[in-house]
């Protein structure tokens, strides 16, 4: 392949130069790597968070955190990692980089609604940096139920406020997607021609469209609440604050799709490269996709069994939930079979993939013990919902972010990291999580509540675990991403297509020119067509 | 390698935004169909404090506004860039009656002791104190709405004024006026759940 100037050398529009080059860029190359660093810094900081909650649980009564400490923490925790790592980071930063790529364009649709997307990204989290110097984090948890988020005195509005940016970021950044697959396709490129991580891409942008609004306005009213002292969820006035948690609900629930649907759609590019073999079922990885982002969007009261709903509610919600696991497990059977007979060549981004098959399966199998209207009431707001979403969440999208970052990092920056430590931080994450998290479910069936500072005598011996296997895993998430961050220190000899991949952005120089595409692309008739690709370990560069 | 941008993605990207714009407007009108059906004999009592001559003015109004900005739309695609200046500057002068409106109206709730948090609603029956909480914030959203609309027309005015919008570049007019449709469309739906419950 030809050497051309990679989109580092040549700031789109030209006219900026050094740091103004990155600040005002269109360039949806150079604003998914903005992202890319901040969304890192948020995730790091709200790892070190989430260790010092487990420290603080590691022996019984007051140790490190005052009890109003404690809640302000874990609200920021997982405000943090809700709002500002896990929604945005697979869409923002491996979404902006590579849909484009992977559908043949120079470029999202509307380059400069990208940008803002990023600035009001910024903001947000900017904002929850302000209010966590006047007043006081809010400690409502991330939820903001009423009537406590309503009459605390932490400054809940800023916070409040803080989500409220970050969601119209989201959903910029959908409405961007959306529009891009729909007007930049490339024309040879028809809708089962679309790589499986732009389709996950594509149906989560509907669901950031069409859920954040609610979580939008529900925000104002928390605001309007707080200012004005309306009264529409206050029962004493008529109002009733369970219809606040159905409105969150009616977007939350949805969001954890956004979250998740993308990282299924990075697995679903890695399996295939690496067990040299065409995607098990590539409709039914499409269909499920959508069938997730429809059926997800129904299911929000299964929050709720314990707040007060109709049993009819209860069953439909509780069925409907069940109905969700349908499409879910489709993917896990695809990859699997994908598996099934492949020529499998073990790395790091397929290491990676692996441990969140095996990990979000248990988390996906949990969720129906949740899900299950009757065992929900003995579980309910205990410690095994904080495992599950966790084994989801961060089992689920965070493995698959570590898998995204080892798979595209060669393309993005052209260099290639060291396997070996790559491989060691991968096992210490994942025996440091199963550590971390087994211990819950064991304490939540056992009775141990969520979002407590203290608890009784006989759970000292779980939590004393757990807190053990979170050092681990923070030790293993610290080596990772010095590991890639050392690794740009290197020469960029990474190559186009160090893996064997196939898809659009392994046919263009690593890291890729200022419009992507030197000649108009070729599409293949099948995304996953691996007939042409012969064995690469032998003269990839190992990144020593 | 040229991109493949052409007008109708970005009609398609405003029409997505104003799903969101409904969605938005939708979560509201789902906390009033809870409440008026838990309390109807309470709204319909509050639906009476309104005043009906207000509501059917501002109704008006903002159909003539939106059958001028669609006339300002036909007339720029006729390069008749007089006319479509003419409409435009009338839909902003509909949008500030409105407001003005909304203003006296408001005004005098306001002085009947009628506002979240007043004596007269903490004491009355609670579901009435519902019902004016939701129009404020409802028909409070919307006056925002109204206010980021006519910021909008104001911008196409200039730029028609600039000839920077032409018969064959309309699309921020087109999409502007999209926007203004959609407000006026809203409050279509505000008016008979506020006003003519009764």
């Amino acid at each position: 392949m030809e050497t051309v100037a990679s989109f580092y050398e040549t700031p789109e529009p030209a006219r900026f130069t050094g740091i103004w080059s990155w600040l005002l860029t269109l360039d949806h190359k150079r604003i998914g790597l903005m992202y890319l660093f901040a969304i890192l810094f948020w995730f790091l900081l709200a790892v070190l968070l989430g260790g010092v909650l487990r420290l603080e649980l590691m022996f019984p009564g007051e140790t490190i955190l005052s009890p109003g400490l404690y809640n302000s923490a874990f609200t920021l925790h997982g405000v943090i990692m809700i709002f500002l790592f896990i929604i945005p980071a697979l869409p923002a930063i491996f979404g902006n980089f590579f849909l484009p790529i992977h559908i043949g364009a120079d470029d999202v649709y509307f380059p400069k609604l990208n940008l803002l997307s990023w600035y009001l990204y910024m903001a947000g989290g900017g904002i929850a940096i302000f209010s966590l110097f006047s007043d006081g984090f809010a400690d409502t948890g991330w939820t903001f139920y009423v009537p406590f988020s309503i009459s605390t005195n932490t400054n809940v509005s800023t916070t409040v406020f803080a989500a409220f940016v970050l969601g119209f970021s989201s959903m910029l950044t959908g409405l961007n997607f959306i529009t891009t697959v729909h007007k930049m396709r490339d024309r040879a490129m028809g809708w089962l021609q679309i790589p499986l991580f732009t389709w996950s891409l594509y149906a989560t942008a509907w669901v950031q469209l069409l859920a954040t609004p609610i979580i939008a306005i529900t925000l104002v009213l928390v605001m309007i609440e707080r200012f004005f002292n309306v009264g529409l969820f206050d029962p004493a006035r008529g109002g009733d604050p369970i219809l606040y948690q159905h409105l969150f609900w009616m977007y939350s629930h949805p969001a954890v799709y956004i979250m998740i649907l993308p990282g299924m759609g990075v697995i679903s590019e890695i399996i295939p490269v690496f067990a040299r073999k065409s995607i098990f079922g590539y409709k039914a990885i499409v269909g499920s996709s959508l069938a997730i982002a429809i059926a997800g969007s129904l299911v929000w009261a299964h929050h709720m069994y314990t707040s007060g709903m109709s049993d009819t509610a209860v069953f439909v919600f509780s069925l409907l939930t069940y109905v969700v696991a349908i499409p879910s497990a489709i993917k896990v059977f695809s990859w699997v079979a994908t598996l099934y007979k492949g020529a499998i060549e073990m790395t790091p981004p397929l290491f990676f993939s692996l441990c969140f098959i095996y990990l979000f399966s248990v988390g996906g199998l949990t969720g129906l013990v949740l899900g299950a209207a009757g065992a929900n009431i003995h579980v309910h707001d205990t410690h095994f919902v904080v495992a599950h979403f966790h084994f989801t969440m961060f089992g689920g999208t965070g493995f698959a972010f570590f898998a995204a970052l080892h798979y595209w990092w060669p393309k993005m920056f052209g260099r290639m990291y060291d396997f070996k430590k790559a491989y060691i931080a991968a096992i210490l994450v994942t025996g440091g999580f199963m550590f971390h998290y087994v211990p819950m479910f064991i304490l939540g069936l056992q009775g141990m509540p969520r979002r407590y500072y203290d608890y009784l005598p006989q759970y000292a011996n779980g939590n004393f675990f757990a807190g053990f296997g979170a050092l681990f895993m923070i030790l293993g998430i610290g080596l990772m991403v010095a590991n890639l961050l050392v690794s740009l220190s290197r020469p960029r000899n990474a190559g186009p297509d160090p893996w064997g991949g196939v898809t659009l952005e392994w046919t263009i120089p690593s890291p890729p020119p200022v419009h992507n595409f030197v000649r108009p692309p070729e599409i293949m008739a099948y995304p996953y067509d691996f007939s042409g690709v012969t064995d690469r370990s032998a003269q990839r560069p190992k990144g020593e | 390698m040229p991109g493949q941008r052409d007008q109708t993605g970005k009609k398609l990207g405003m029409w997505l935004f104003l799903f969101t714009e409904i969605i938005l407007f939708g979560a509201l009108f789902v906390l009033y169909a809870v409440y008026f059906s838990w309390y109807p004999k309470d709204f319909i009592l509050g639906a009476k404090e309104l005043d009906l001559g207000f509501g059917v003015i501002n109704t008006v109004i903002l159909l003539i506004s939106s059958f001028l900005v669609a006339a300002s739309i036909t007339a720029v695609q006729n390069d008749q860039r007089h006319i479509a200046l003419a409409a435009l500057a009338g839909a902003q002068v509909c949008g500030a009656v409105f407001l003005v409106n909304k203003y006296f109206e408001w005004g005098h709730k306001i002085e009947i002791g009628i506002y979240p948090g007043s004596e007269r609603l903490l004491d009355g029956p609670a579901p009435q104190n519902l019902f004016f909480g939701l129009y404020y914030v409802v028909t409070g959203l919307h006056g925002i709405h109204i206010g980021i609309g006519m910021v909008l027309l104001a911008v196409s005015l200039v730029l028609v004024f600039c000839r920077r919008i032409t018969a064959e570049n309309d699309v921020v007019l087109d999409n502007c006026g999209l926007y203004w449709h959609l407000v006026d469309l809203i409050w279509i739906f505000i008016f008979p759940l506020f006003y003519l419950v009764v």
